[in-house]
């Protein structure tokens, strides 16, 4: 393989096309690097940290850093999915995460990867926020309970469907998402089924209304194969 | 005369289990490992356990919970257990981290005891139960490990019968317990 176009995963050369990232290179090489807040064709925005990796001996983010001829990544170290599973029971904690009753169990990339990262239990104490469900839309609910604030909605909605729908408001532990229409209802907003931003949450937050729990279990997308033999899937996905 | 260790029959494991504020699912599904329970019994004896009706745990080896910590008596029953089994495992999404009854958590319960029992239509009563025997309501359910320390966490709601199955059989046999892919389950 030619060095100028490879870098080394964990010791395994992965070729790679210009303008690349670390995450999107190794995806296309059928190697796993957690993520949560990178969809293909949005661009990354490096909030979740979830890929954190370690490049040339320093930590970054797989899905910002690009690519380059000869760069070391540490991936699939106990070191570093230690330290994504510690971001994973955050995660868990600071929202109302009740997978038994959440619509999109089966189906979801934070379950998946707490599976993958075998997250046993959210460890710590839980903040059981109270937070508000948004049912005004007629065909999409918003339950804000399980957001992640992994901004992929406000990207969709702003880069793709170009209405500018979701917006992130308030700082630090403050921050929610939040609805750009004057009342805050997703109702109120020129929001539909078939946009972008209705299809990319990585979790329950944005759920399409009627036909849920359709899928059998068994038949859900990480009740069979764990997310990290599904690099094609989450390389490919497309709204 | 003496046995030589290899001789030396094992000593049973003694196991205690409680339902909390769960909904005896987790047990059902304890029940539900078939055949597999066979070989279970080889290996434990039970203590406390609704299969045994024994109403307070002893000295114990390992034991199990399932369900969150709603209310007073929850609480006791925890302490109890955690005085007494040397490892305390955490049994399914409510005892995890509150599961289902955990929806409550965004209400103030003073406002749902003010619902149930004054403002239900077709209500009559004038006050709210207080009987020395009922369990005072805590504000919010918790999952046990926010009580009590907890040893080790069976996800899953239930977690499968062969998921409990193979955790404590790697437990006893001093294997770090690890579920299979398809054990691994939150729902
Ligand atoms: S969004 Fe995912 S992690 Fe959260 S409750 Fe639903 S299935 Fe579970
Ligand atoms: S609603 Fe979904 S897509 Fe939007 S920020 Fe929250 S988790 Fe991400
Ligand atoms: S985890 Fe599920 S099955 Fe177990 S007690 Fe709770 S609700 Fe019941
Ligand atoms: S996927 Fe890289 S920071 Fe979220």
């Amino acid at each position: 393989m030619n060095s100028e176009n490879t870098f080394i995963i964990d010791g395994t050369p992965i070729p790679f096309e210009p303008d690349q990232t670390v995450l999107q290179a190794a995806l296309k090489a059928d190697v796993f690097i957690p993520h949560l807040c990178y969809y293909p064709g949005l661009r990354p925005n490096g909030n979740c940290k979830l890929c954190t990796v370690i490049i040339n001996g320093r930590h970054a983010s797989a899905c910002t850093a690009f690519a380059r001829p000869g760069i070391e990544v540490e991936n699939n170290t106990p070191e570093l999915n230690d330290k994504r599973r510690l971001l994973l029971q955050m995660l868990f904690v600071e929202g109302n995460h009740f997978c038994p009753g959440c619509e999109k169990s089966g189906n979801c990339q934070l379950q998946a990867l707490a599976y993958e990262l075998e997250m046993m239990t959210p460890h710590f104490n839980h903040f059981f926020p109270s937070r508000k469900l948004d049912t005004s839309h007629p065909d999409v609910f918003l339950d804000m309970n399980r957001c992640i604030n992994c901004c992929l909605c406000v990207q969709a909605s702003c880069e793709v469907d170009k209405k500018n729908i979701f917006a992130i408001s308030g700082r630090g532990m403050a921050a929610r998402i939040v609805v750009n229409t004057p009342s805050g209802k997703l109702g109120d907003s020129n929001f539909a089924l078939s946009d972008k931003a209705a299809s990319v949450c990585p979790v329950g937050a944005i759920l399409p209304k009627r036909g849920s729990f359709s899928v059998p279990i068994g038949q859900r997308i990480y009740d069979d194969l764990p997310i990290s033999s599904q690099t094609e899937f989450l390389a490919t996905r497309k709204a | 005369m003496m046995l030589s260790p290899q001789e030396t029959p094992k000593r049973k494991l003694r196991v205690a289990t409680a339902s909390l504020s769960g909904c005896f699912g987790c047990h059902m599904s304890f029940l539900d490992m078939d055949e597999n329970l066979l070989d279970l019994v080889e290996l434990v004896e039970f203590d406390r356990s609704p299969f045994t009706d024994i109403k307070h745990c002893g000295t114990c080896d390992i034991g199990i919970i399932e369900g969150g910590v709603c209310n007073s008596e929850n609480v006791h029953v925890l302490r109890e257990f955690r005085r007494n089994c040397r490892t305390l495992i955490s049994l399914g999404a409510c005892a995890v981290n509150g599961g289902l009854p955990a929806l409550r958590n965004e209400l103030d319960v003073r406002e749902v005891l003010r619902e149930v029992y004054f403002e239900q239509p077709g209500v009559v009563s004038s006050t709210i139960p207080n009987d020395i025997e009922l369990p005072l309501l805590l504000d919010k359910a918790y999952p046990i490990n926010e009580v009590v320390r907890v040893d080790y966490f069976i996800p899953g709601c239930p977690p499968s019968g062969d998921a409990i199955f193979k955790f404590l059989t790697d437990l006893i046999a001093g294997r770090t317990p690890r579920l299979d892919y398809p054990q691994m389950r939150f729902d």
